[in-house]
Parts: structure tokens; C-alpha cells; sequence
């Protein structure tokens, strides 16, 4: 490497960029696909439909968990607390005569409300006392739920008032739902974490106390995490409830469902944006193979998950990332010397 | 008087969540982690004892001598495989992973036992039925006075533990400021290896307990973790021991009441103490740490 000219002594230019090639193809990509799926009711038969929406279902689950977990550094067991209120809430304007699909808007709506006074109680925790306070809430929710003869109390509710709509166009309509709002939520996680509070978010994420000695306002940037997960697992448990028409109190609070986030998110890759997605298609995927017997697929889930959270606790697509310096979804800068820089001389 | 009769029974029931949060604490208190399978550890424990009794008629109560040294290793291992491992990498990790384990725990259980629920209450003969009426509307169920002995004598001799033995030393030495401590040549990985030996013992003693007062089943484990995580936040994370007792006590208490104000209540009551419990000021209502420091 001599005979070069020296640079001139000042600072290697740099550039600081968002969008590479690659990532302004992607993201086109991706929204081309988001709009494409739009479609697949009228190219594809029932099942494909159906199957397609529980994948969604999943997709939405897992990135609302990560937006808390990778970005807010929040483990939250308790993210069945918002798929049960979604739902229940659901049937409740339902019964009171509200369109069904309309209260699968509404009562995602009222899962972020209802977030707000539980935002100012969870969020003065960190770690095991979040993650178990916030078990503790679904589990009292799950008992207040199941004292309700109005919702079927112990026994399970069905949303009966969706029989007003043939059962094609209602399966479309669930479909095209859950389409909506996965679109929506990983498109909201998407600019918030664009914006200038996402990079507070992911200073907060790297470290919490050094982002907050810098300035950073971490409680209100988890606050807007914490609504945002709850909202999104209550559209997440309303589409639930669309797709079974029936649910149990004991089976739509279970933590099962987070378990089921924390795999995805852990296998795909904590604290990235495109890692959650990935899971979910994976666990979709293992859910159809390994379904039929479902003890030792719980196993299997378990038993990945702690491989991942020990061994490759950047998940699939985060070990790429690192490793590739690829980026599909730009969600954070680059920094890059416009030329490989040569050394100063002393 | 049946208030105080509730409240008695409350009190022989705090022991019993006292038992299952001593593991708890003790780890919390010297790693800062929250052990997510041990309630399942718990009711493994109970399995375990379960599986003694069938190849040999006794009592649980001696049923457990064998089962202890058996939990004892596994905590070891548990520490030495699992949780060393995942303590190097900041706080969400040991909650993962043991969010995982209890996960695959629950459903070896359900695959090698079938989800049968039992019960070692019958085994445990006269003990679990016998009670001392003191008048027409107090009895003390000999199982409680007993659950509540043995829990004493637990959290008293963790203590003894803890303040009189070298390696009781090591332990609070680690617990403050294990840095320091490596340099006075204490090996802090041995230590945290031999007090996760002793959580999951003692998890496996309020196992038997749990599993002579009420029936099992392979998924019971979450409800108890819950129930002992409640009982260590109430007595205040982080503080001493006997908080911890004093925690279970409170919650016991307010289940007992809570069950006598509606029979639906009980749980519902110990989760809504446990939340009022957070909101107050000081999280907690012993914080000797933060009150000494």
C-alpha cells in the first residue's frame, strides 16, 4: 500500500446514509408485497386464506413483542393481557350491537387506551419485576373475565353476531382485517423507529442508563412502546378471535401466546426489524410440521428458544445482518468513509 | 371470629409461598436474576417424590430424602450449564432462557406422566387430614402448623446459613459486589452454583407441600411461580430473608380473606395486593437494601 498520496490532513469524509440499493429495493419490495397480498382471496382458495391469516396473525404478534423486548429492552409476559381484552372487548360491543369488524377496531383502540394508566404502573420496572407484573395483570384479567356470565363467563363465547356475513366474504374480510392491520402496526414500528425518537429508542435499547445520561427521555420512548405492543396484540387477539369464532377465557389468556412471541422474536432476531417476520413464517411453518403432536413440539419451541437466547441471542437474521452488513428494512444509518481512508502519518 | 380463623389459615398458607419464594430470593438476592422455572422445578420435585412412592410404600415426607440430593445436582447443573452462561449477557437473557426451560420442563412432565392431575395428599396419612379444634369456628389443620414449621425453619436456617459458615459468607460477599469479592479470591461461579443447589432443594421441599395440600398436575408450575414471585416483591425485592416469609404471609392473608369475601376471590384478591404492593412509594413493604444503603 505506498505510493499513495497522503490525504489531506483533515477528518475522512464521510457520508451518513439511510438508503442503500439494496434497502430502498426491499422496502419498494416489501410494500409492493404488503399490496400484492391484498389479492390473495381472489387468486387463492379458502384454506390458503385462512392459513395465510393466522401467518399474519403471527407476523403481527411477533413484531409488537420485539418493538417491546428489542427496541423498549422491556420482557413483557404478559402480552396475552391485550390478545384476551382484544377479543373479549370484541364480543362485549358485539352483544351491545356494534358491526363486529368495527369493534375489532374499536377494541384495538381500547387496548391502547386502556395501556395508558397501566404504561404509568409497569414502566417504573425493568426486568423480572416487568416481565412478571405484567403476567400478573393478564392473570388478573383473565379471572375478573372469567367471573363474567355477560361474556360466557368460565365456559367460552363465541362472536355468533358474525354469522350475519356468509361465511366466504367472512373470511375475506378477516383476511383483508389482519392484512390491514399488520400493515399498519409494522408500518407504524417502521417510521417511529425512523424518526427522531427512534434513535432514542435504540440508544435505549443498547444501553439504557448511558442513553438516558445523554439526555434521552427513555420512560416517555418506552411509554410509546408499551401502547403500541398492547394495541397491536389486541388487533392480534381480535383477528384471533375472527378466525376461531370461539374463545375461553383460560385459552386467550394464556402465556402460551407470548411464549409463542418469544420464540419467533428469538429465532428471527431480537432488536431487528426484519428478524420478528422471519420467525413467525418459521414458526408457522413448524407449527404445521410438528403440529400433530403437540407436547413435544412445545418442547422443541422451549428448548429453541433457550438455544437462541444462549447461543445466538441475535437470532437468525440478526447473525446474517452482522455478519453480511446487509440492511432490507433501513431503520438505522450507515456511516461509511466515502473511501478507504488512508492513516495520517503520525 | 372466622376473621381470625382466616387469618390463621392465611398465615399457615403464607408459609407455604413463603417456602416456594426462598429459592427465589436467594437467587435474586445474589445474581439479580429471576429464576422463570421454578415453580416448574417445584412440581418437578414433586413428580420426583411421586415416582419414589410408587416403587416404595412411606410417607412423602421420607419419600423426599432421596429426591433431595437429586435436586440439589441439578440446581448445580442448572447454574453450571444454563444460567452461568446466560448471565454474561445483561438482563434479558436469564429470563429467556429460563422462560424457555420451564416451558420444556411442563411438557416432559405432561409426555412422561400424562396429564393426570394427582395428588400425594393420601400418602401423607394422617398428617393431611388432622386438625386441632380450638372452638366451634377455629381449627388449625395440622398440615398448615406443619407447612409453617418447616418453613421457619427453612428461612431460619438459610439464615444461620448465610451469617455463621464460610461458604454463607462467600455468599453475601458475592451478593454485594462480586468484583470485589473474585479479588479476595472467593470463585463467584462456584458460588452462584452452590446457592442455585440450594434454591432448587428448597423449591423441591414446597414442592412435596404443595403437592400433599392441593393436586398437581405438569402445567401447575406458572401458577406457584407466580404466587412466590408475588410473596418476594411484597416482602420487597432485594431485601432480607424473613421479608420474604413475612411476603408470603401477606399474601396467604389476603387470599384467605379475599376467598371468604367471595369463594371466587382468592387468587384475584393476592394479584390486586400484590399490584397495590407495586404501586406504593417504596415497592415493597421491607426494603432493608435501599433503606441501609
Amino acid at each position: 500500500m505506498s505510493a499513495q498520496p497522503l490525504a489531506p490532513a483533515v477528518t475522512p469524509p464521510t457520508t451518513i446514509r439511510r438508503w442503500t440499493r439494496l434497502s430502498a429495493g426491499f422496502t419498494s419490495g416489501f410494500g409492493l408485497l404488503v399490496v400484492a397480498m391484498i389479492f390473495v382471496p381472489i387468486a387463492l382458495g379458502a384454506n390458503t386464506v385462512q392459513d395465510m391469516t393466522t401467518l399474519l396473525t403471527y407476523v403481527l404478534m411477533a413484531v409488537m413483542w420485539n418493538a417491546l423486548a428489542g427496541y423498549g429492552g422491556l420482557v413483557s409476559i404478559g402480552q396475552q393481557a391485550y390478545i384476551g381484552l382484544g377479543a373479549y372487548a370484541t364480543v362485549w360491543l358485539a352483544q351491545h350491537s356494534v358491526d363486529p369488524y368495527l369493534g375489532m377496531l374499536l377494541a384495538t383502540v381500547f387496548c391502547g387506551v386502556v395501556a395508558i394508566p397501566l404504561s404509568f404502573l409497569m414502566l417504573r420496572f425493568r426486568g423480572a419485576q416487568f416481565a412478571i407484573g405484567t403476567w400478573v395483570v393478564a392473570e388478573a384479567l383473565a379471572i375478573w373475565v372469567s367471573l363474567d356470565n355477560a361474556l360466557g363467563a368460565g365456559t367460552g363465547t363465541s362472536l355468533a353476531q358474525l354469522d350475519s356475513y356468509a361465511p366466504t366474504s367472512r373470511e375475506h374480510y378477516t383476511y383483508w382485517l389482519t392484512l390491514g392491520f399488520t400493515a399498519f402496526f409494522t408500518g407504524a414500528l417502521f417510521l417511529l423507529l425512523r424518526s427522531r425518537l427512534g434513535s432514542s429508542l435504540q440508544a435505549i435499547r443498547d444501553d439504557e442508563d448511558a442513553a438516558a445520561s445523554v439526555g434521552v427521555r427513555v420512560v416517555a420512548g418506552k411509554r410509546i412502546l408499551f401502547l403500541l405492543a398492547a394495541a397491536g396484540a389486541g388487533a392480534a387477539g381480535a383477528m384471533t378471535l375472527a378466525n376461531t369464532l370461539f374463545i375461553e377465557p383460560t385459552a386467550i389468556f394464556s402465556v402460551n401466546y407470548t411464549a409463542f412471541m418469544i420464540f419467533m422474536v428469538l429465532v428471527g432476531g431480537l432488536g431487528t426489524f426484519e428478524g420478528p417476520i422471519i420467525g413467525a413464517i418459521v414458526f408457522y411453518l413448524m407449527q404445521n410440521w410438528l403440529g400433530n403432536d403437540g407436547v413435544w413440539y412445545l418442547v422443541v419451541l422451549g428448548g429453541a428458544a433457550m438455544a437462541f437466547a444462549l447461543f445466538l441471542p441475535r437470532g437468525v437474521w440478526g447473525t446474517l445482518e452482522e455478519r453480511s452488513g446487509l440492511r432490507f428494512m433501513p431503520v438505522g444509518y450507515r456511516v461509511q468513509r466515502a473511501s478507504p481512508a488512508p492513516e495520517e502519518p503520525q | 371470629m372466622t376473621w381470625v380463623n382466616d387469618v390463621i389459615q392465611g398465615v399457615m398458607l403464607g408459609g407455604f409461598y413463603g417456602m416456594l419464594a426462598c429459592g427465589l430470593a436467594l437467587m435474586f438476592g445474589l445474581m439479580r436474576i429471576i429464576n422463570l422455572a421454578h415453580g416448574d422445578i417445584a412440581v418437578l420435585g414433586a413428580y420426583l417424590i411421586y415416582v419414589v412412592l410408587e416403587h416404595w410404600n412411606t410417607s412423602p415426607f421420607v419419600a423426599i430424602l432421596p429426591v433431595l440430593p437429586v435436586m440439589l445436582l441439578l440446581g448445580y447443573l442448572l447454574q453450571r450449564l444454563l444460567l452461568e452462561r446466560s448471565l454474561r449477557s445483561g438482563m434479558l437473557v436469564p429470563l429467556l432462557t429460563t422462560f424457555g426451560l420451564s416451558i420444556v420442563i411442563q411438557n416432559l412432565l405432561q409426555q412422561g406422566f400424562s396429564p393426570d392431575v394427582r395428588s400425594l395428599g393420601a400418602q401423607a396419612g394422617s398428617v393431611a387430614t388432622a386438625s386441632w379444634q380450638i372452638t366451634s369456628q377455629l381449627s388449625i389443620p395440622a398440615i398448615g402448623a406443619l407447612t409453617l414449621g418447616v418453613a421457619v425453619v427453612i428461612f431460619g436456617g438459610l439464615q444461620l446459613f448465610l451469617s455463621r459458615t464460610h461458604s454463607g459468607r462467600q455468599m453475601r460477599a458475592t451478593a454485594q459486589d462480586p468484583d470485589t469479592a473474585e479479588l479476595v479470591g472467593i470463585n463467584s461461579k462456584a458460588v452462584y452454583a452452590r446457592a442455585t443447589a440450594i434454591a432448587v432443594a428448597i423449591a423441591a421441599i414446597g414442592g412435596m407441600f404443595l403437592a400433599i395440600r392441593s393436586d398437581f398436575y405438569p402445567y401447575s408450575g406458572p401458577t406457584y411461580l407466580i404466587f412466590a414471585f408475588e410473596a418476594v416483591v411484597i416482602g420487597g425485592l432485594g431485601g432480607s430473608l424473613w421479608a420474604t416469609l413475612l411476603g408470603g404471609i401477606v399474601l396467604g392473608v389476603a387470599q384467605t380473606i379475599g376467598g371468604q369475601i367471595n369463594p371466587e376471590y382468592p387468587v384475584l384478591a393476592g394479584h390486586v395486593v400484590f399490584l397495590l404492593v407495586l404501586l406504593s412509594p417504596r415497592g415493597g413493604l421491607v426494603n432493608l437494601r435501599r433503606a441501609t444503603a
